[in-house]
Protein backbone atom coordinates (compact mmCIF):
# COMPACT_ATOMS: atom_id res chain seq x y z
CA UNK A 1 0.00 0.00 0.00
CA UNK A 2 1.26 3.57 -0.86
CA UNK A 3 0.81 6.47 1.39
CA UNK A 4 0.83 8.86 -1.32
CA UNK A 5 -2.85 10.43 -1.38
CA UNK A 6 -5.38 9.23 -4.15
CA UNK A 7 -5.18 11.65 -6.85
CA UNK A 8 -8.62 13.34 -8.58
CA UNK A 9 -8.10 13.92 -12.42
CA UNK A 10 -9.81 15.45 -15.26
CA UNK A 11 -10.22 13.47 -18.34
CA UNK A 12 -10.90 14.52 -21.50
CA UNK A 13 -11.62 11.13 -23.66
CA UNK A 14 -12.10 11.08 -27.30
CA UNK A 15 -15.92 9.33 -27.77
CA UNK A 16 -16.96 7.76 -30.86
CA UNK A 17 -20.52 5.90 -31.21
CA UNK A 18 -19.02 4.11 -34.35
CA UNK A 19 -16.92 3.96 -37.47
CA UNK A 20 -20.18 6.28 -39.31
CA UNK A 21 -20.38 8.92 -36.89
CA UNK A 22 -18.45 11.70 -35.57
CA UNK A 23 -16.42 11.37 -32.57
CA UNK A 24 -15.53 14.25 -30.12
CA UNK A 25 -13.72 14.30 -27.35
CA UNK A 26 -15.76 14.42 -23.33
CA UNK A 27 -14.66 15.96 -20.00
CA UNK A 28 -14.89 13.12 -16.90
CA UNK A 29 -13.49 13.51 -13.30
CA UNK A 30 -12.15 11.12 -11.17
CA UNK A 31 -11.11 11.08 -8.09
CA UNK A 32 -9.50 9.47 -5.52
CA UNK A 33 -7.04 7.29 -8.24
CA UNK A 34 -4.41 5.39 -6.22
CA UNK A 35 -1.22 6.27 -7.80
CA UNK A 36 -0.15 2.49 -7.82
CA UNK A 37 -2.99 1.51 -9.84
CA UNK A 38 -2.37 1.34 -13.60
CA UNK A 39 -3.37 3.60 -16.68
CA UNK A 40 -6.20 0.61 -17.67
CA UNK A 41 -7.30 0.14 -13.91
CA UNK A 42 -7.52 3.72 -13.90
CA UNK A 43 -9.82 3.41 -17.18
CA UNK A 44 -12.11 0.29 -15.22
CA UNK A 45 -12.71 2.69 -12.27
CA UNK A 46 -13.72 5.38 -14.96
CA UNK A 47 -16.55 3.03 -16.75
CA UNK A 48 -17.87 1.35 -13.56
CA UNK A 49 -18.56 5.26 -12.60
CA UNK A 50 -20.05 5.44 -16.04
CA UNK A 51 -22.17 2.77 -15.43
CA UNK A 52 -23.25 3.71 -12.14
CA UNK A 53 -24.35 6.92 -13.79
CA UNK A 54 -25.89 4.68 -16.72
CA UNK A 55 -24.19 6.13 -19.04
CA UNK A 56 -22.13 4.26 -22.24
CA UNK A 57 -18.84 2.98 -20.68
CA UNK A 58 -15.77 3.84 -22.85
CA UNK A 59 -14.34 1.17 -25.36
CA UNK A 60 -10.94 0.72 -25.35
CA UNK A 61 -8.73 -2.34 -26.27
CA UNK A 62 -6.87 -4.54 -23.36
CA UNK A 63 -6.37 -8.49 -23.23
CA UNK A 64 -3.23 -9.39 -21.08
CA UNK A 65 -2.53 -6.73 -19.10
CA UNK A 66 1.46 -7.27 -18.53
CA UNK A 67 2.57 -5.72 -21.81
CA UNK A 68 3.33 -8.58 -24.47
CA UNK A 69 0.06 -8.82 -26.29
CA UNK A 70 -0.14 -5.14 -27.80
CA UNK A 71 -3.70 -5.32 -27.39
CA UNK A 72 -3.68 -1.38 -25.44
CA UNK A 73 -3.79 1.32 -27.70
CA UNK A 74 -4.10 4.83 -25.90
CA UNK A 75 -2.63 8.17 -26.80
CA UNK A 76 -2.07 10.00 -24.25
CA UNK A 77 -0.81 13.22 -23.43
CA UNK A 78 -0.02 13.39 -26.79
CA UNK A 79 2.10 10.30 -26.80
CA UNK A 80 1.75 6.38 -27.92
CA UNK A 81 0.95 4.71 -24.53
CA UNK A 82 1.31 7.70 -22.62
CA UNK A 83 5.03 9.06 -21.18
CA UNK A 84 7.55 6.13 -20.00
CA UNK A 85 9.40 4.27 -21.97
CA UNK A 86 9.36 0.86 -23.21
CA UNK A 87 6.11 0.52 -21.83
CA UNK A 88 2.38 -0.10 -23.27
CA UNK A 89 -0.13 1.40 -21.53
CA UNK A 90 -1.21 -1.30 -19.04
CA UNK A 91 2.03 -0.75 -17.59
CA UNK A 92 1.55 2.69 -17.12
CA UNK A 93 1.23 3.51 -13.95
CA UNK A 94 -1.11 6.63 -12.48
CA UNK A 95 2.10 7.80 -10.28
CA UNK A 96 3.41 9.15 -13.59
CA UNK A 97 0.57 11.72 -13.38
CA UNK A 98 0.23 14.62 -10.59
CA UNK A 99 -2.65 15.52 -8.80
CA UNK A 100 -5.21 17.79 -10.49
CA UNK A 101 -4.12 17.08 -13.99
CA UNK A 102 -5.93 17.15 -17.16
CA UNK A 103 -5.24 14.28 -19.10
CA UNK A 104 -6.30 13.52 -22.55
CA UNK A 105 -6.51 9.90 -23.95
CA UNK A 106 -7.27 9.54 -27.97
CA UNK A 107 -7.30 6.28 -30.26
CA UNK A 108 -4.50 5.73 -32.49
CA UNK A 109 -5.12 8.39 -35.46
CA UNK A 110 -4.26 6.98 -38.85
CA UNK A 111 -6.19 6.56 -42.09
CA UNK A 112 -5.04 2.68 -42.02
CA UNK A 113 -6.44 2.02 -38.35
CA UNK A 114 -10.18 3.90 -38.68
CA UNK A 115 -11.77 4.40 -35.33
CA UNK A 116 -14.43 1.19 -34.26
CA UNK A 117 -15.75 2.63 -31.13
CA UNK A 118 -14.42 5.36 -28.61
CA UNK A 119 -10.65 4.19 -28.35
CA UNK A 120 -10.60 1.25 -30.41
CA UNK A 121 -9.05 1.15 -33.66
CA UNK A 122 -9.26 -1.66 -36.40
CA UNK A 123 -5.51 -2.30 -36.95
CA UNK A 124 -6.06 -5.02 -39.16
CA UNK A 125 -4.09 -3.41 -42.17
CA UNK A 126 -1.54 -4.74 -40.01
CA UNK A 127 -2.76 -8.57 -40.95
CA UNK A 128 -2.93 -7.55 -44.09
CA UNK A 129 0.84 -6.74 -44.46
CA UNK A 130 1.38 -9.87 -42.56
CA UNK A 131 -0.57 -11.98 -45.20
CA UNK A 132 1.34 -10.47 -47.85
CA UNK A 133 4.85 -11.53 -46.78
CA UNK A 134 5.14 -11.86 -42.96
CA UNK A 135 5.95 -16.26 -43.06
CA UNK A 136 8.30 -18.17 -44.43
CA UNK A 137 7.07 -21.58 -46.70
CA UNK A 138 8.16 -24.37 -45.03
CA UNK A 139 8.17 -27.72 -46.45
CA UNK A 140 6.07 -30.17 -43.98
CA UNK A 141 6.16 -33.55 -46.03
CA UNK A 142 7.91 -34.74 -43.10
CA UNK A 143 11.49 -34.46 -44.25
CA UNK A 144 11.65 -31.05 -42.43
CA UNK A 145 15.14 -30.46 -41.29
CA UNK A 146 15.82 -29.77 -37.53
CA UNK A 147 15.74 -25.81 -37.86
CA UNK A 148 19.11 -26.02 -34.89
CA UNK A 149 20.73 -27.66 -37.57
CA UNK A 150 21.68 -24.96 -39.66
CA UNK A 151 24.43 -22.91 -37.88
CA UNK A 152 23.35 -19.24 -37.63
CA UNK A 153 25.64 -16.48 -36.62
CA UNK A 154 24.94 -15.39 -33.23
CA UNK A 155 24.80 -11.54 -34.17
CA UNK A 156 22.39 -12.22 -36.80
CA UNK A 157 20.38 -14.03 -34.55
CA UNK A 158 20.57 -11.52 -31.77
CA UNK A 159 19.02 -8.98 -34.70
CA UNK A 160 16.24 -11.53 -35.50
CA UNK A 161 14.96 -11.99 -32.21
CA UNK A 162 14.95 -8.18 -31.32
CA UNK A 163 13.35 -7.81 -34.17
CA UNK A 164 10.97 -10.37 -33.57
CA UNK A 165 9.67 -8.92 -29.77
CA UNK A 166 7.82 -6.45 -31.91
CA UNK A 167 3.77 -6.90 -30.54
CA UNK A 168 2.30 -5.21 -33.82
CA UNK A 169 0.50 -2.60 -31.36
CA UNK A 170 0.52 -0.02 -33.48
CA UNK A 171 2.59 2.95 -31.68
CA UNK A 172 4.73 3.14 -34.65
CA UNK A 173 2.25 4.34 -36.87
CA UNK A 174 0.75 6.23 -34.06
CA UNK A 175 3.55 8.47 -32.79
CA UNK A 176 4.61 8.94 -36.16
CA UNK A 177 3.79 12.16 -37.82
CA UNK A 178 3.09 10.70 -41.47
CA UNK A 179 1.50 7.46 -39.68
CA UNK A 180 3.69 5.20 -41.15
CA UNK A 181 3.99 1.60 -40.70
CA UNK A 182 7.82 1.61 -41.42
CA UNK A 183 8.91 0.28 -37.92
CA UNK A 184 6.62 -2.66 -37.61
CA UNK A 185 6.79 -3.59 -41.40
CA UNK A 186 10.53 -3.45 -41.39
CA UNK A 187 10.77 -5.42 -37.74
CA UNK A 188 8.56 -7.95 -39.49
CA UNK A 189 11.09 -8.36 -42.60
CA UNK A 190 14.09 -8.32 -40.79
CA UNK A 191 13.07 -10.99 -38.15
CA UNK A 192 12.74 -13.13 -41.02
CA UNK A 193 15.32 -12.46 -43.92
CA UNK A 194 18.07 -12.24 -41.22
CA UNK A 195 17.46 -15.70 -40.73
CA UNK A 196 18.67 -18.77 -43.40
CA UNK A 197 15.04 -19.91 -43.57
CA UNK A 198 13.82 -16.54 -44.08
CA UNK A 199 16.22 -15.47 -46.91
CA UNK A 200 14.40 -17.73 -49.86
CA UNK A 201 11.74 -15.57 -49.78
CA UNK A 202 13.36 -12.47 -48.96
CA UNK A 203 13.30 -10.54 -52.44
CA UNK A 204 9.39 -11.65 -52.90
CA UNK A 205 8.55 -10.60 -49.34
CA UNK A 206 10.28 -7.04 -48.87
CA UNK A 207 8.56 -6.22 -52.44
CA UNK A 208 5.07 -7.75 -51.48
CA UNK A 209 5.06 -6.80 -47.77
CA UNK A 210 5.78 -2.63 -48.62
CA UNK A 211 3.01 -2.33 -51.77
CA UNK A 212 0.54 -3.77 -49.19
CA UNK A 213 1.40 -1.19 -47.07
CA UNK A 214 1.26 1.50 -49.39
CA UNK A 215 -2.38 0.02 -50.01
CA UNK A 216 -3.24 0.33 -47.29
CA UNK A 217 -2.58 4.73 -46.83
CA UNK A 218 0.33 4.39 -44.38
CA UNK A 219 2.54 7.68 -44.85
CA UNK A 220 5.83 7.43 -45.32
CA UNK A 221 8.90 7.53 -43.00
CA UNK A 222 10.68 10.64 -42.43
CA UNK A 223 13.11 9.52 -40.50
CA UNK A 224 12.07 11.38 -37.42
CA UNK A 225 12.54 8.40 -35.07
CA UNK A 226 9.54 9.19 -32.88
CA UNK A 227 8.22 5.33 -33.55
CA UNK A 228 11.64 3.97 -32.40
CA UNK A 229 11.36 5.83 -29.33
CA UNK A 230 7.57 5.58 -28.61
CA UNK A 231 8.47 1.41 -29.25
CA UNK A 232 7.14 -0.30 -26.27
CA UNK A 233 9.40 -3.16 -27.43
CA UNK A 234 12.83 -0.66 -28.30
CA UNK A 235 12.78 -2.03 -31.97
CA UNK A 236 15.55 0.00 -33.65
CA UNK A 237 15.55 2.01 -36.59
CA UNK A 238 18.17 -0.13 -37.76
CA UNK A 239 15.74 -2.64 -38.83
CA UNK A 240 13.82 0.60 -41.45
CA UNK A 241 17.32 0.94 -42.88
CA UNK A 242 17.76 -2.47 -43.79
CA UNK A 243 14.36 -3.39 -45.13
CA UNK A 244 15.12 -0.23 -47.38
CA UNK A 245 18.23 -1.83 -48.48
CA UNK A 246 16.35 -5.33 -49.07
CA UNK A 247 13.59 -3.02 -51.37
CA UNK A 248 15.86 -1.53 -53.00
CA UNK A 249 18.50 -4.42 -53.54
CA UNK A 250 15.19 -6.44 -55.00
CA UNK A 251 13.95 -3.84 -56.97
CA UNK A 252 17.37 -4.00 -59.24
CA UNK A 253 18.39 -7.72 -59.03
CA UNK B 1 9.88 -4.32 -61.07
CA UNK B 2 11.71 -0.78 -61.24
CA UNK B 3 8.01 0.79 -62.05
CA UNK B 4 7.33 -0.44 -58.28
CA UNK B 5 10.68 0.62 -57.49
CA UNK B 6 10.06 4.47 -57.63
CA UNK B 7 6.34 4.65 -57.43
CA UNK B 8 6.26 2.94 -53.95
CA UNK B 9 6.92 4.83 -50.79
CA UNK B 10 10.94 3.35 -50.08
CA UNK B 11 11.67 4.17 -54.08
CA UNK B 12 10.52 8.08 -53.79
CA UNK B 13 12.19 8.56 -49.84
CA UNK B 14 15.24 6.91 -52.18
CA UNK B 15 15.25 9.60 -54.69
CA UNK B 16 14.29 12.25 -52.42
CA UNK B 17 17.54 11.22 -50.43
CA UNK B 18 19.74 10.97 -53.81
CA UNK B 19 18.63 14.61 -55.05
CA UNK B 20 19.41 15.36 -51.28
CA UNK B 21 23.16 14.09 -51.90
CA UNK B 22 23.66 15.43 -54.95
CA UNK B 23 22.26 19.07 -53.69
CA UNK B 24 24.54 18.70 -50.85
CA UNK B 25 27.47 18.09 -53.21
CA UNK B 26 26.83 21.36 -55.16
CA UNK B 27 26.18 23.54 -52.33
CA UNK B 28 29.66 22.45 -51.03
CA UNK B 29 30.87 23.56 -54.80
CA UNK B 30 29.13 26.54 -54.60
CA UNK B 31 30.41 27.26 -50.83
CA UNK B 32 34.13 26.80 -51.85
CA UNK B 33 33.86 28.99 -54.80
CA UNK B 34 32.54 31.76 -52.74
CA UNK B 35 35.06 31.51 -50.02
CA UNK B 36 37.55 32.48 -52.79
CA UNK B 37 36.02 35.79 -52.32
CA UNK B 38 37.34 36.54 -48.81
CA UNK B 39 40.59 35.27 -49.45
CA UNK B 40 41.61 36.41 -52.77
CA UNK B 41 39.68 38.57 -55.51
CA UNK B 42 42.03 37.46 -58.39
CA UNK B 43 41.04 33.43 -57.46
CA UNK B 44 37.29 34.48 -56.96
CA UNK B 45 37.02 36.02 -60.16
CA UNK B 46 39.05 33.21 -62.26
CA UNK B 47 36.68 30.43 -60.60
CA UNK B 48 33.55 32.51 -61.62
CA UNK B 49 34.77 33.50 -64.85
CA UNK B 50 35.27 29.88 -65.42
CA UNK B 51 31.89 28.55 -63.74
CA UNK B 52 30.26 31.23 -65.31
CA UNK B 53 31.46 30.87 -69.31
CA UNK B 54 32.41 26.76 -69.77
CA UNK B 55 30.29 25.36 -71.80
CA UNK B 56 29.68 21.97 -70.22
CA UNK B 57 29.47 24.00 -66.50
CA UNK B 58 26.49 26.43 -68.42
CA UNK B 59 24.93 23.86 -70.43
CA UNK B 60 24.93 20.64 -68.96
CA UNK B 61 25.82 20.71 -64.99
CA UNK B 62 23.61 24.22 -64.56
CA UNK B 63 20.39 22.34 -66.55
CA UNK B 64 21.12 19.34 -64.25
CA UNK B 65 21.19 21.40 -61.35
CA UNK B 66 17.50 23.05 -62.06
CA UNK B 67 16.59 19.39 -62.52
CA UNK B 68 17.85 18.78 -59.06
CA UNK B 69 16.61 21.28 -56.95
CA UNK B 70 13.04 21.37 -58.66
CA UNK B 71 12.66 17.58 -58.33
CA UNK B 72 13.78 18.04 -54.84
CA UNK B 73 11.42 20.34 -54.17
CA UNK B 74 8.26 18.48 -56.36
CA UNK B 75 8.90 15.74 -54.21
CA UNK B 76 9.13 17.38 -51.04
CA UNK B 77 5.67 18.41 -51.90
CA UNK B 78 4.23 14.85 -53.20
CA UNK B 79 5.68 13.07 -49.80
CA UNK B 80 4.54 15.83 -47.77
CA UNK B 81 0.90 15.61 -49.39
CA UNK B 82 0.48 12.00 -49.20
CA UNK B 83 1.84 12.03 -45.34
CA UNK B 84 -0.72 14.42 -44.40
CA UNK B 85 -3.58 12.42 -46.12
CA UNK B 86 -2.26 9.81 -44.11
CA UNK B 87 -3.82 10.97 -40.69
CA UNK B 88 -7.15 13.08 -41.63
CA UNK B 89 -7.71 13.56 -38.25
CA UNK B 90 -5.16 14.98 -35.96
CA UNK B 91 -4.73 14.66 -32.33
CA UNK B 92 -6.41 17.04 -29.68
CA UNK B 93 -2.99 16.98 -27.95
CA UNK B 94 0.12 15.86 -29.66
CA UNK B 95 3.71 15.82 -27.77
CA UNK B 96 6.49 15.63 -30.62
CA UNK B 97 8.89 17.31 -28.63
CA UNK B 98 8.82 14.14 -26.56
CA UNK B 99 10.17 11.52 -29.38
CA UNK B 100 11.74 13.62 -32.40
CA UNK B 101 13.90 16.70 -32.73
CA UNK B 102 12.03 20.00 -34.52
CA UNK B 103 14.14 19.56 -37.02
CA UNK B 104 12.93 16.44 -38.08
CA UNK B 105 9.24 17.09 -37.92
CA UNK B 106 9.48 20.68 -39.88
CA UNK B 107 11.47 19.67 -43.20
CA UNK B 108 9.02 21.28 -44.66
CA UNK B 109 8.90 24.60 -43.04
CA UNK B 110 12.71 25.06 -43.09
CA UNK B 111 12.15 23.38 -46.94
CA UNK B 112 9.72 26.38 -47.77
CA UNK B 113 11.91 29.23 -46.41
CA UNK B 114 15.09 27.61 -48.28
CA UNK B 115 12.13 27.72 -51.57
CA UNK B 116 11.59 31.48 -50.45
CA UNK B 117 15.07 32.13 -51.09
CA UNK B 118 15.51 29.99 -53.72
CA UNK B 119 12.74 32.85 -55.85
CA UNK B 120 14.80 35.80 -54.52
CA UNK B 121 18.36 34.14 -55.11
CA UNK B 122 17.61 33.80 -58.95
CA UNK B 123 15.26 36.84 -59.26
CA UNK B 124 18.30 38.38 -57.39
CA UNK B 125 21.50 37.13 -59.12
CA UNK B 126 20.38 34.26 -61.60
CA UNK B 127 18.34 36.41 -63.54
CA UNK B 128 20.28 39.19 -63.85
CA UNK B 129 23.29 37.17 -64.97
CA UNK B 130 21.28 35.21 -67.34
CA UNK B 131 20.06 38.72 -69.22
CA UNK B 132 23.97 39.73 -68.84
CA UNK B 133 25.56 37.11 -70.72
CA UNK B 134 22.56 35.53 -72.69
CA UNK B 135 20.06 38.43 -73.44
CA UNK B 136 21.61 41.49 -73.60
CA UNK B 137 24.98 40.25 -75.02
CA UNK B 138 27.31 41.90 -73.16
CA UNK B 139 31.10 41.58 -73.27
CA UNK B 140 32.71 38.98 -70.92
CA UNK B 141 34.53 40.80 -68.07
CA UNK B 142 36.33 38.34 -66.51
CA UNK B 143 37.33 40.98 -63.49
CA UNK B 144 33.57 41.70 -62.46
CA UNK B 145 32.50 39.22 -60.84
CA UNK B 146 34.37 40.59 -57.67
CA UNK B 147 32.70 43.41 -57.67
CA UNK B 148 29.24 42.57 -58.28
CA UNK B 149 29.28 40.39 -55.06
CA UNK B 150 31.00 43.56 -53.08
CA UNK B 151 28.19 45.47 -54.50
CA UNK B 152 25.47 42.71 -53.37
CA UNK B 153 26.79 42.23 -50.32
CA UNK B 154 26.70 46.13 -48.90
CA UNK B 155 22.49 46.25 -48.67
CA UNK B 156 22.26 45.25 -45.23
CA UNK B 157 18.21 43.95 -46.36
CA UNK B 158 20.05 41.42 -48.45
CA UNK B 159 22.62 40.22 -45.95
CA UNK B 160 19.54 39.94 -43.16
CA UNK B 161 17.69 37.51 -45.86
CA UNK B 162 20.89 35.72 -47.18
CA UNK B 163 21.76 35.10 -43.35
CA UNK B 164 17.84 34.24 -41.80
CA UNK B 165 17.94 31.56 -44.90
CA UNK B 166 21.12 30.41 -44.02
CA UNK B 167 20.21 29.25 -40.61
CA UNK B 168 16.73 27.52 -42.18
CA UNK B 169 19.49 25.81 -44.33
CA UNK B 170 21.32 24.63 -41.68
CA UNK B 171 18.27 23.46 -39.57
CA UNK B 172 17.20 21.39 -42.57
CA UNK B 173 20.65 19.98 -42.99
CA UNK B 174 20.69 19.06 -39.02
CA UNK B 175 18.23 16.43 -39.98
CA UNK B 176 18.68 15.43 -43.59
CA UNK B 177 21.89 14.99 -44.30
CA UNK B 178 22.17 11.47 -41.55
CA UNK B 179 18.27 11.26 -42.76
CA UNK B 180 19.53 10.55 -46.71
CA UNK B 181 21.76 8.26 -45.48
CA UNK B 182 19.14 5.75 -43.71
CA UNK B 183 16.61 6.54 -46.54
CA UNK B 184 19.15 4.29 -48.84
CA UNK B 185 19.66 1.70 -46.14
CA UNK B 186 23.09 2.97 -45.67
CA UNK B 187 23.11 2.30 -41.67
CA UNK B 188 25.89 -0.03 -39.96
CA UNK B 189 26.97 0.33 -36.77
CA UNK B 190 30.50 1.47 -37.01
CA UNK B 191 29.71 3.98 -39.67
CA UNK B 192 26.30 5.66 -39.08
CA UNK B 193 28.18 7.76 -35.99
CA UNK B 194 30.51 9.41 -37.72
CA UNK B 195 28.22 10.46 -41.01
CA UNK B 196 26.04 11.63 -38.13
CA UNK B 197 28.82 13.72 -36.68
CA UNK B 198 29.74 14.70 -40.40
CA UNK B 199 26.06 15.72 -41.13
CA UNK B 200 25.94 18.30 -38.24
CA UNK B 201 29.53 19.79 -39.15
CA UNK B 202 28.42 19.81 -42.48
CA UNK B 203 24.41 21.43 -41.51
CA UNK B 204 26.60 24.39 -39.23
CA UNK B 205 29.93 24.91 -41.07
CA UNK B 206 28.54 25.32 -44.31
CA UNK B 207 25.04 27.78 -43.66
CA UNK B 208 27.67 29.43 -40.77
CA UNK B 209 30.38 29.84 -43.55
CA UNK B 210 28.08 31.49 -46.14
CA UNK B 211 27.28 33.94 -43.58
CA UNK B 212 30.21 34.76 -42.73
CA UNK B 213 31.17 35.64 -46.50
CA UNK B 214 28.26 37.94 -46.54
CA UNK B 215 28.97 39.56 -43.04
CA UNK B 216 32.24 39.90 -44.03
CA UNK B 217 32.04 41.53 -47.38
CA UNK B 218 29.08 43.71 -45.87
CA UNK B 219 30.63 44.97 -42.99
CA UNK B 220 34.21 45.85 -45.19
CA UNK B 221 31.49 47.91 -47.62
CA UNK B 222 31.11 50.22 -44.55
Amino acid sequence: MSATEGLNLTLKVWRQKNDKEQGKMETYQVSDISPDSSFLEMMDILNEQLIAEDNEPVAFDHDCREGICGSCSMYINGEAHGPGREITTCQLHMREFKDGETIFIEPWRAKAFPVIKDLVVDRSAFDRVMNAGGFISVNTSGNTQDANAIPIDKHDADKAFDAATCIGCGACVASCKNASAMLFVSAKVSQLSLLPQGKVEAKERVQNMVKQMDEEGFGNCSNTGACEVECPKGISLENIARMNREYLKSGIS
Amino acid sequence: MSKQLFSGSIGRKFAMALSALFLIIFLLQHFTINFTSVLSEETFNELSHFMGTNPIIQFVMQPILMFGVAFHFIMGFILEIKNRNSRAIKYAKNNGAANSSWMSRNMIWSGLFILFFLGFHFYDFWIPEMNYKYIEMKPEDPNRYYDEVVHMFASPGRVIVYCLSFVFLALHLMHGFQSAFQSMGARHDKYTPAIQKIGRAYAILIPVGFIFIAVFHYVNSL
